[in-house]
């Protein structure tokens, strides 16, 4: 299929159009910061941001999730049995998704739907979406996605693109999900050739402007011990405070921690982010706690995502350099540090 | 108060090469404009990375419990008085700990200039006594100040630190205004169940990462009541009843400790003010006892003493 034109005003319609098949979710700005929510009818949808301050990774992987429900009461036809929890699958679209966020569930997909495992939900929720992304015209002085394989206009996660061009965007479709998407939305308008032109540059322009980088060459060959064992851990803990805050807004954090709450005798089974931060992570029920001390935890999470992932996967590192950890650490624990150090080891 | 660093790496190199102290906890220039970095500096080669502007928002007094060296600390008039709450409940001693003193003038809210710039990104900051120049792609902005505190150092009455062992600057004057509360008796004003909505309205985007309380020099529990399994006294979902019972409680474990010192709020992710609770605390404390935290290291935190003459007679 080739590029598309459609006006920038005719982007509300679109999506109403595809909201009689789809569930549509877009950025939306409410008190003063932006998150993926359901699309209105009246158009809450604001596409000028740079990056949402949660990453979209709820929208498959909830925060907190109700998996199975049970009861406890032995003279209960279904007393001790554990059902699934019921749930919905609609075809969903994430409008205005950024290159970097996109590429992260893919990444993440790895963790999720692999030959050894497969997580139900997540693969349900991943098979009904379809990603429309939007290409980062001013990637943010914290971006440094280039660097770890992905890039402002990066379009290996995505069913759609989007081109930002002042009134018009251009539509670009890269899978056939996303063709049958445009057809359903009927965007059928050809692209000219000056305005392709102008995406083609705008793209060129936007990976120059991410100004900072990360090195990443040597991470592959570097040995598990001589970095679990480096010197610099301390240095890197010390300002930690141990919150979850880089976790939770990291959009290739995966893990998770499965609780059961009963109320009399009915109770569900939850699944809940859960984060390397925390000292409850990996208390095991002997009362002993492999990590327990902070630079323990603050080790694990950099070498989970720039050592272990690497080794394991060889699909590179688990960060897509969005730079949310950056930004919103309350004590400045900057992740491309970290790589400088790990990977200059 | 830019020009401390100079004095501060000086204290600091002379108290490390006498060995008054094993190390200094301090803060380090940023890797973002407007954001600073505590660290830990043992030796005279690394001394000047020490560093001092409006943006030293987090509260030192957290890095101290559990240590056992002879600490050299930048302590602001809150980290002061955080470091007296400490030596009063026995997690540092008064012996082990050189505090190099900063009168202080008010830190810099930095979300507040993030709001101001409405999405554009700060690349370079520089400040003077009263002024603070912003540069970014396209603009540049000088702004006063004390338009863009934190709102605890807005009405903050005890600028200067309440124990030191030495003082990188003049003291600077105490305000007199009377009354710092004016937010917590608006909420005061209204209705339980409107106060109770405010309350749910002002959590509604938590998402228990916890940034507030360990951001919170006082919350050096070996293990918090939130990460308790057995038993395990709060739910784990972010369901608004537990959110709401890890605020409320963790405010309550702050009653007559809290010095306003602001860094749960500056650590906020979401932004969340979550000192509306412990303000309302405080205030309740200095109205009744007429206590304020960590004002001196003789005196016991007033909900953990009591006093023969007390008004109220079931302690009698």
């Amino acid at each position: 299929m080739s590029d598309k034109i459609i006006k920038k005003e005719e982007l509300t319609n679109i999506l109403k159009a595809l909201k009689e098949t789809y569930e549509v979710i877009a950025p939306v700005k409410e008190n003063g910061f932006y998150s993926f929510k359901p699309f209105k009818d009246g158009g809450n949808i604001d596409l000028n941001f740079t990056n949402t301050r949660l990453s979209p990774k709820s929208l498959l992987f909830p925060q907190s999730e109700r998996i199975f429900e049970f009861n406890l009461d032995e003279k209960s036809k279904d007393g001790y049995i554990v059902k699934e929890h019921p749930k919905d699958y609609p075809p969903s679209v994430i409008v205005g998704i950024r290159p970097c966020d996109a590429k992260a569930f893919k990444l993440v997909n790895i963790n999720f739907d692999n030959p050894e495992f497969k997580d139900p939900w997540w693969v349900k929720r991943m098979e009904a979406m379809t990603f429309i992304g939007l290409g980062c015209n001013e990637p943010s002085s914290t971006c440094f996605c280039t660097s770890v394989g992905c890039g402002p206009f990066n379009e290996e996660s995505l069913d759609v693109m989007l081109f930002d061009l002042e009134e018009y965007f251009l539509v670009r479709a890269l899978t056939e999900k996303g063709e049958k998407l445009l057809k359903q939305g009927r965007v059928d308008k050809d692209v000219d050739e000056g305005l392709q032109k102008k995406a083609d540059e705008l793209r060129i322009k936007a990976e120059k402007k991410i100004s900072s980088s990360v090195p990443t060459d040597k991470l592959k060959e570097k040995k598990i011990n001589d970095l679990f064992n480096a010197p610099f851990w301390d240095d890197v803990a010390f300002a930690c405070i141990n919150c979850g805050t880089c976790t939770f807004l990291c959009p290739t954090c995966w893990c998770f921690d499965i609780q059961d709450e009963v109320t009399k005798t009915v109770g569900d089974r939850i699944r809940n982010w859960d984060s390397c931060m925390f000292p409850l992570f990996t208390l095991h029920a002997s009362g002993h706690n492999p990590r327990p001390e902070k630079v323990q935890r603050v080790r694990q999470r950099f070498m989970h995502k720039l050592n272990y992932y690497v080794d394991k996967y060889n699909t590179g590192v688990a960060c897509v350099g969005c730079g949310r950890c950056v930004k919103y650490c309350p004590v400045n624990v900057d992740i491309r540090e970290v790589f400088s150090l790990m990977n200059g080891l | 108060m830019i020009r401390y660093g100079d004095t501060i790496r000086e204290i600091a190199k002379k108290i490390l090469e006498e060995k008054t102290v094993d190390l200094i906890i301090g803060f380090k220039k940023g890797t973002l404009p407007i954001t600073t970095e505590p660290v830990l500096i043992k030796d005279t080669q690394n001394s000047d990375q020490l560093y001092w502007d409006s943006f030293c928002n987090m509260n030192l007094a957290n890095y101290l419990p559990k240590r056992g060296e002879k600490i050299g600390i930048i302590a602001k008039g809150c980290d002061s008085r955080n470091i007296a709450v400490h030596i009063v409940e026995n997690q540092i001693k008064r012996e082990q700990l050189y505090i190099i003193g900063v009168p202080c003038k008010g830190m810099i809210d930095r979300r507040k200039i993030v709001s101001f710039l409405g999405g554009k990104e700060v690349r370079e900051v520089t400040e003077s006594d009263e002024d603070i120049t912003i540069k970014g792609e396209g603009f540049e902005h000088t702004l006063k100040k004390n338009d863009y505190l934190q709102n605890n150092c807005s009405t903050c009455m005890h600028r200067n630190p309440v124990i030191y062992d030495a003082i990188v600057g003049d003291l600077v004057e105490e305000r007199k205004d009377p009354d710092p509360y004016d937010d917590v008796k608006e909420i005061e004003g209204i209705g339980l169940e409107e106060r109770w909505e405010s309350f749910s309205d002002l959590i509604k985007d938590c998402i228990r990462c916890y940034a507030c309380r360990n951001a919170c020099p006082l919350c050096y529990c070996p293990t918090c009541f939130v990460d308790e399994s057995g038993p395990q006294w709060v739910g784990k979902s972010i369901d608004p009843t537990d959110t709401m019972t890890f605020h409320i409680l963790r405010a309550y474990h702050c009653t007559g400790r809290c010095t306003d010192c602001g860094a749960c709020q500056q650590a906020c992710p979401m932004d969340i003010n979550v000192k509306t609770f412990t303000r309302k605390l405080n205030k309740d404390v200095l109205d009744l006892y007429g206590c304020e935290a960590g004002l001196s290291i003789e005196e016991r935190p007033p909900l953990d003493t009591y006093k023969p003459d007390d008004y109220d007679k079931f302690i009698r």
